[in-house]
Order: structure tokens, then sequence, then C-alpha cells
């Protein structure tokens, strides 16, 4: 089901650090042909817990289905959806343009606008390192086009909520089969999922 | 070393079966490899409470643990070694994903200090199952054994139930480690297997059923695999909503009860299709809305509002927009539901659908004048008739797979074992070997063409060195019949590569030391059967069918659900009547 709201999101994945679980991720957006614009992982605060940030062109619908799916998967703690969240962006670029003598002020002032910084400067070429939001960057890159991008690399974008951080699923000791007094003989999870939407459309018989 | 057993020095091998009894496991189907073969040697230890069952190949042990579950409602096991051990399961693991089939299934790996060096028998099994199992490990330590089978057996059977892979290497199996019994259930923190539908949510959907005029239940696997047979039926006498069910849902509700319709679909009978169509409210009950249930979606069901109750919540939405989404187990749902009903009557929506019928509501299978000749339908009526619907009935998949569908009345949940979703070939006789493992006294028959058969038959030899029974009625047209078929309807009546020759069926059976019967005629369909019944070992009968049946109604791939192809009038030799026989 596809329909013509497609914007873009972004979601964030705590997952248990485990051997595969970034290959259980890119597997299942692969099979169910959801297409990423882009992936960060990288640790957190909390030991055995990484941290994923997806960028996706998709509906609404297509997003829910996506944090379904993403559930589905045993390593996965917890899915933010933070499209509609307050919420704080950044995506890091590394961009090496064409700076001759003439043209490095016009260049330097460009960069210093945007609040780029020069890490690497040559007679010919300057690489400047700019963390903003994405759109930022790519103004940067459009601004400086006209000088000669050379190379450039971004990371992705990585998110997070902004106030209070989320409640994550308590963990215990991994791989335990010793009697473990904070386990019991119930099935895990049974608690509702997280706060979502569940109906597609409001009630008017 | 603790004397009170609570805690021992082990083997992995011997932590493994340990785990396996730990699990309730009475019965493991597997072919033994070089990576396997420290677990194999413990198993002889453990031979007074697991039973073994030597396969011919290991797709065989897959499907054997898949009919064991199926039939029984609890985890099967298979196991096989590294390699093509582990790939040969593979079709097998597939099958279970795609019906939601509880299995563990267990590889030898190359020894851990192997790993990733393409080693003799090496394959990245984790790898190749990732996308068809719920759940895999990769075990490298002795230590991880223990826990690691215990999260497998809670993944695939909580929640949706599934299959999950454990890869065990060489080295952890021959190292020694400590067993503890488990005493709790795994912490899987990120696991949620099923979630709790508000009030708010019954509430909507109870004032969306008693609004309804045209109200049908579409009953799914989950309703077999939830056991909440009893709960539909309190639930849709009360309400008077007639049920249609899934080719899984097949049983979950009795087929002789009044309200039951039968299977909608591609093959489904005409009167359910025409049902949904004109429908105003669906009420969808561990299904999916699976292609070959929906037909065209652009027009499916337009009429209708739709509650989906499913306990995987990436389901709803994914074919189908729902207007309310009960996301839990479907007997909980069922339970809260039926209180908040209204009692009421449908008697003009009954009567509408009674009329949808007309004169195709009953094939009459009895009455045909004998000509002679032998039909499929015929065969299976006859086998419904004799066995009092009681039968565990396993199918293979293709043309039989619908006549057994359509013509076997199919009352007891989880006695009809059918591979829906990935329609495995060759999956009929290795399941019905695991279903009988489950269900001893059960009459277990497999329904199978010729071709499917002799995707698996070397699991016959299985049977005769196992000492099991199952009764083996092939569906011989000398086709790939479904294929055949399709090529009649949709490809010019081109018949590439569907003849098929085959063996002697009877001298097959013989071959292994088993009974073989053959039927050409109408007249001789009873004997036979009675003959397999009163036998003791398992026996094959090759039915020689009418060569070019095919399956009607048919709904055309894509089409609309009411854009039927109906079997021709007569003279044509089957009938559909609206006397029943």
């Amino acid at each position: 089901m596809t329909s013509s709201n497609v914007r873009t999101h972004t979601i964030i994945a705590h997952v248990e650090d485990k051997p595969g679980v970034l290959n259980r991720i890119a597997s299942l957006f692969r099979r169910r042909g959801f297409n990423i614009t882009s992936l960060t992982v990288g640790r957190t605060a909390e030991a055995g817990v990484s941290r994923l940030t997806l960028v996706i062109d998709a509906d609404d619908d297509t997003a829910r289905r996506i944090e379904a799916n993403l559930y589905k998967l045993v390593n996965v703690l917890l899915v933010e959806d933070v499209t509609f969240a307050p919420s704080l962006a950044r995506e890091l670029a590394l961009i090496k343009v064409r700076a001759t003598a003439a043209t490095r002020p016009r260049v330097l002032q460009v960069c210093e606008v945007f609040g780029a910084r020069v890490i690497d400067m040559t007679a010919e070429l300057l690489t400047v390192e700019l963390t903003a939001t994405h759109d930022k960057i790519d103004d940067l890159v459009d601004v400086l086009a006209p000088e000669g991008v050379l190379e450039m690399v971004r990371t992705g974008v990585v998110a997070m909520t902004r106030g209070a951080p989320p409640t994550l699923p308590p963990r215990q000791p991994q791989l335990s089969s010793a009697p473990d007094s904070h386990n019991s003989h119930e099935p895990q999870g049974t608690s509702p999922w997280p706060e979502s939407p569940t109906t597609a459309t409001p009630i008017s018989a | 070393m603790s004397s009170d057993g609570s805690s021992r020095r082990l083997t992995g091998a011997e932590i493994l079966w340990e785990a396996l009894v730990a699990e309730g496991v009475e019965v493991v189907f597997g072919y033994p490899g070089g990576a396997i073969m420290p677990a194999y040697d413990a198993m002889l230890k453990y031979g007074d409470r697991i039973r073994h069952v030597l396969v011919r190949h290991e797709q065989g042990a897959a499907h054997m643990a898949d009919g064991y579950a199926r039939a029984s409602g609890k985890v099967g096991v298979a196991l096989a070694t590294s390699g093509p051990g582990a790939t040969n399961l593979v079709t097998g693991i597939a099958t279970a994903m795609m019906d939601s089939v509880p299995v563990v299934f267990i590889t030898g790996q190359v020894s851990s200090t192997l790993l990733g060096s393409d080693a003799f028998q090496e394959t990245d099994v984790t790898g190749v199952t990732l996308p068809i199992t719920k759940h895999n490990y990769l075990v490298t330590s002795v230590d991880e054994i223990a826990p690691t089978l215990r999260e497998a057996f809670f993944l695939a059977r909580s929640g949706r139930p599934g299959p999950v892979l454990v890869d065990i290497c060489k080295d952890a199996q021959q190292a020694t480690g400590t067993w503890r019994a488990p005493t709790h259930a795994p912490t899987l923190p990120g696991y949620r297997p099923s979630s709790h539908a508000p009030d708010e949510l019954l509430a909507q959907a109870a004032y969306l059923i008693d609004h309804a005029e045209r109200p049908l239940v579409l009953a799914g696997h989950g309703i077999v695999k939830a056991g909440a047979g009893e709960l539909l039926r309190a639930f849709v006498e009360k309400a008077h909503v007639p049920v249609a069910a899934t080719l899984l849902g097949l049983g979950g509700f009795p087929a002789t009860h009044p309200l039951a319709l039968g299977m909608m679909g591609m093959h489904g009978e005409a009167w359910v299709n025409h049902a949904i169509q004109e429908a105003d409210l669906l009420i969808a009950l561990g299904m999916r809305f699976d292609d070959r249930v929906t037909g065209r979606l652009a027009s499916y069901a337009t009429r209708a509002r739709k509650i989906h109750v499913e306990i995987d919540r990436s389901e709803v939405g994914k074919n189908v927009k729902v207007d309310v989404a009960l996301l839990d187990d479907v007997g909980r749902v069922l339970g809260a539901l039926t209180p908040r009903v209204a009692a009421r009557r449908r008697d003009p929506w009954i009567a509408r659908i009674d009329a949808l019928k007309g004169d195709s509501a009953v094939r009459d299978i009895q009455g045909l004048p004998d000509e002679g000749r032998l039909y499929a339908a015929q065969v299976i009526h006859d086998l419904w008739r004799i066995t009092e619907g009681k039968a565990l009935v396993v199918t293979d998949v293709g043309q039989h797979q619908m006549w057994a569908a359509q013509y076997y009345k199919h009352d007891h949940p989880r006695k009809l074992v059918t591979s829906g979703g990935l329609g495995t070939m060759g999956f009929a006789l290795p399941a019905a070997i695991g279903a009988r493992f489950a269900c001893p006294d059960d009459e277990v028959w497999v329904i199978a063409g010729d071709g499917g058969f002799q995707m698996t038959a070397c699991e016959l030899s299985t049977a005769a060195q196992e000492g099991i029974k199952v009764n083996v009625a092939i569906i011989n047209n000398g086709y790939l019949g479904m294929v055949r078929q399709w090529q009649q309807f949709f490809y010019g009546g081109r018949y590439a590569a569907t003849p098929m020759r085959s063996p002697d069926f009877v001298k097959l059976a013989e071959a292994h030391g088993l009974t073989g019967l053959r039927v050409t005629k109408r007249t001789e369909v009873d004997a036979a059967v009675r003959a397999a019944q009163a036998t003791p070992g398992t026996v094959v009968i090759d039915f020689r069918v009418e060569q070019e049946d095919s399956v009607y109604p048919m709904v055309p791939s894509g089409a609309d659900l009411a854009e039927m192809i109906r079997r021709p009038p007569p003279p044509s030799p089957l009938v559909e009547t609206a006397e029943d026989p």
C-alpha cells in the first residue's frame, strides 16, 4: 500500500550490540524493498546498546510498517520515529573544494557564514568540515559548487529527541542459563506496544 | 561437580541433549555428518528419552519436524550437519517460516577456529537462513549452548511462532561446560511476542459488528494456532456471522457447522468469494490477506469495513487497509469481544449467501454415473466418507491440495497439514511421518500428486525403517497438474514440461518392503482404502485419475475475486448440483 504522502522519515533504533545485528536490519530493508537514504550506527552511553539512525523516504503507512518490522527483530530494543517529534538531527561532512590564492578569500568567507571549519589547506584546495543539519550541508555544497567541489564525504544523519531520554526495556546479564530471580515464567514483553496509532481511520459509521 | 543433578560438568554435545530433554522434546528428525558428529555420539546416552529418526535427505527432516509441530502444537526439532546438510534444510525452513510453524533447527558448524576460512563443509548458514528464520544463532562456545537453545525454543513457540536455527560449532560441542536445568524463561529485552488490544479498540470493533448487516468472519491459521475454535464458535453463534476459511484456517472452525461457508480465494467456493465482495464488514482473524485470498487488491471487498485481529503488527496494513486493528492473540480478542457484541440474527444475509450458492453449493460426487473413469474429487470424497472425516490429512502442493481442501470436510483443528504460504512440493510424505509421531493414534493420510510425491519419495525408506504407518494416496494424473491447468487456461494449451512419466508406484512401495495398490475405477476405491486401513505398515495407493481435469472455480492471478473461471456445464463429467449425496 503506497499513498502520495511520501516524506523524509527519521527513525532511531536502539539495538543490542551483538554480532550480525546490522546485517539483520540491512537484510530487512532489502527484503521488504524499503529504501534507505542514510544509515548511521554507533555506541551509546549504555554498555551493550548500539543505536542506529535511519533516514527513509516513505509514506506514513510504510514508515509504520518499517517500525513494526524493526520490532520483529529480536535484538531491537526500542524504535522511535522522530519525524514529528521535537528532535535534534546533525550530519558531518568533509568537503574538498578548489581554492587558489585568487579564490581563497571568497571560499573562506562562505565557510565562515556556514560555520564550516577549515581542517586542511594546500596551494590549490581547502578541506572543510561542517556539522549541521542535512539541508544546511546541502546549501553549503550548492554555494561551493561553482568553486569546484573535488571530493565529499558525509556521515548520514544522527538524531535524538529533545528533553527526557527514551526508556529502554530492562536488560539482564546476557546468555545465562542460571536461575535468575529477575526472570519469571511469564512470556516477555506482554506490555502494550509503545504508543502508536493502530486504527487507520476513525469510526464514523 | 555437584551430586544433586542441578549442576553437572558435561560436554557441549551432552548439554545439547539435556537442553532438548528439558524442553520436552520427544523426537528429533535428522541426518549425521562431520560437524554434528559429537552431538550424534552423545545422543546414544539419551536414546531412552528422545527418539531419533534417520531421514534420507535433510529436507525430509525439516518437513517432518514441521509436520510434527503443526499436528501437535509443540516445537519440532530437526538436526543436520554443516554445509550441505544445513543447506538441504533451507526449503523446509522457508516452508515453516511462511506458515509460522515452531521448529528449532540445529546444525553443526565447523570449529570456531576455522570459521571464515572456507573450511570443508563450511557454509554461512546463519547468513543463508537470516531472511527465512524468526531468529538464528551462531554458537561458538560451550557456555552458550544451553541458554541459546532456551531462547530458541521460547522464540519458536511464543508470539507469532516460527522457525529458529541454532548453528553450533564442532569445538563447542566437544568442549566441557556446566549444565544446569533451566528454571525460568529467557531474558529477551527487545522481544515483544504480543500486546493487549485496548478496551477502546475492542469497543470500536464491537460497534462495527453490531451495526453490520452483512458481516463475514475470515478465519485464518491463527485460529488453529491459538486453539481458538471454541471461542470462535461462541462468537459467531452469538453474533450470527458466517465464517469463511483460508486454506490454513480449514479445520479451525468445523466445516459441517451451519455457519461455515468453506474456503475463500483463488480456488475457494464461488459463493464465499461473492459474499466477501458483498459484505459490509470483514472480521479477519489470524490471517494476512495473502494474494491468493484477495485477488486484485484494488477491487477487494470495497464495500466492507475491516477489523483485523492479528498478533503480528507488521501484517496490519501490509496488503489491505483496515479500520480497526486488534494486535493481540486471537483467542484473547474473541474472549473479550463475545461479551461485548449484541446477540442478534442476520437471516437476510444468510439467505442472500444461500442464494449465491445456487446450484453449485454441493458437488455431487456420489451420484455420478460410473463411466469407468476416475476423478480426483471422487477419490478424496470417498476418503472423507470412509474415514468419517476424522483422518489427519497431509497434502502436498497442487491440484490435489485444492481438491483436498474442497472435497474433504475438515471439522477438526490440526487435522489438515498443508504447505500454504511457500507451496512446497514434496512436503506431504515427510510432514505426514512427522505428524504421525505427534498423533500416533490418528489415521494419517497423505494426499499427494505424482510430481510432488517423487520429490521426497525417498522418505518411504524412512517410514519403512522406523516402522511408521502412513497411508499414501497418490493422485496420479501423469501431469504436473496445476501447472498444466494454468497452461490450459493462460498459455494456449501449450504443455511445456508438464507431462510426467512416473515409476511404477506399486513396485516402488514393494521395493521398500511396503504395500502398493493401484486403483483405476471408482468401484475400486472403497476396497483399496479399507485395505490400506487394515494393513499394519505404510501403504501406497496409486490412484490413476482423469489426466486433464482442472480445479474449479478459479480466480485468475490478479483478477477481481468475483471473476471466477467456473467448471463447464454438463456434459462436463463432474457436475456441481444442489443435491447433497
